[in-house]
């Protein structure tokens, strides 16, 4: 029974480390809410905000396959006012703005490590990495 | 008045054809006496390579080009060029064939020809197998070995780039015919060598050149059709 300081000691290093992600997390300001930047000139976005955030994915890909493999350039929404398919120029220029301020925290918020859009497509200037 | 066989047939076919409206089909007449490239002019490709944010990459075997000049006797074999002319040079391009070789070996239908006649490609599928490289016996398509990014001096904000590893060709300048401009090439010579328009549209200018001059096109016994001519 000599041992058991050493036993306890070591079983004590060992949880510290297996529960040291959990304490650091704890430890840095984690969760705050993601409050991101408003488009400042635009008032209406290309589908309602519930459905974009959901689905912003499935839509951008139906949008490209409708652009570049059917030849249908325009987007209808609500309200009569039709949309260029347009990443670059409808959403980011148009819009929002900034990749970095819109699709990139929001990303980063939830450790999505990136889809891959920009490697091909342009982000208007000012707002690359 | 007797009633022949062709006439009832056309009289009965008469309220399809009004409604039926004939694809467009693009195609390129290249007036090779009016082009300055053994001049040393290339406006063109300098202008299709802007536009499109198509890399300059200084080593040969990574080239990368959507519009470039080729000597006549590789264009057209040597055997059907006189001797004097076989180093002339003449602009090379994708052919935009009505029946085109590429499209059917993709694997992914990254790339398939439009009712106008282009050969699109979708970058977004292309998996980088290179099958359409090997089917097309144009040369008009380039693979990217490495990231074109660095070599893309100036990038145009308004066409997307590419990344490592698709393969990439002319497009006919697909985007600018869709707002109706004329393709890049065509607008920046400077000699108005590049004649460009509806072969099914009996007053474009293109088609009124290709029923006034004798043209060819590149190997027309491999029966792709391409949608370039050639006037000598």
């Amino acid at each position: 029974m000599r041992e058991r300081p050493l036993i306890l000691s070591g079983l004590a290093v060992f949880l510290a480390l297996v529960t040291l992600p959990f304490w650091y997390n704890a430890a840095a300001k984690a969760s705050a809410a993601l409050e991101l930047k408003r488009p400042a000139a635009a008032t209406q976005c290309v589908a309602d905000t519930a459905f974009m955030r959901r689905s912003h994915m499935e839509m951008l890909n139906a949008w490209r396959d409708r652009r570049v493999r059917e030849g249908i350039r325009t987007q209808p929404a609500s309200g009569g006012r039709v949309f260029d398919i347009s990443l670059t120029g409808t959403c980011l220029e148009e819009c929002h703005g900034s990749r970095a301020d819109f699709c990139d925290r929001c990303h980063s918020y939830i450790g999505l490590s990136g889809p891959y859009c920009w490697d091909c497509h342009n982000a208007p200037a000012g707002s690359t990495k | 008045m007797k009633i022949t066989r062709t006439g009832f047939l056309g009289f009965l076919a008469a309220p399809l054809l009004a409604f039926a409206r004939p694809a467009k089909r693009w195609v390129m007449v290249v007036q090779t006496g009016k082009c300055m490239q053994d001049a040393g002019c290339t406006a063109c490709v300098q202008a299709c390579h802007q536009a499109h944010n198509v890399p300059r990459i200084p080593d040969a075997r990574h080239e990368v080009k959507w519009l470039w000049k080729e000597r006549f006797r590789n264009l057209f074999g040597a055997e059907a060029i006189p001797a004097a002319a076989e180093n002339r040079l003449a602009l090379a391009l994708c052919n935009h064939c009505d029946n085109p070789p590429c499209t059917r070996v993709c694997p992914t239908a990254a790339t398939w020809q439009r009712s106008d006649g282009i050969v699109m490609m979708d970058w977004h599928r292309c998996i980088g197998c290179r099958y359409c490289m090997a089917a097309c016996p144009y040369g008009s398509r380039s693979f990217n070995w490495v990231d074109p990014k660095p070599y893309v001096a100036a990038p145009s904000p308004d066409f997307p780039r590419r990344s490592k590893g698709v393969v990439e060709k002319c497009n006919f300048c697909e985007e600018r015919l869709a707002v109706g401009k004329m393709p890049r090439c065509v607008e920046a010579c400077p000699e108005r060598a590049l004649i460009f328009g509806d072969a099914n549209d009996p007053h474009s200018e293109v088609r009124q050149v290709l029923q006034a001059r004798f043209t060819i096109r590149r190997h027309t016994e491999l029966g792709t059709r391409p949608s370039v001519f050639y006037v000598i």
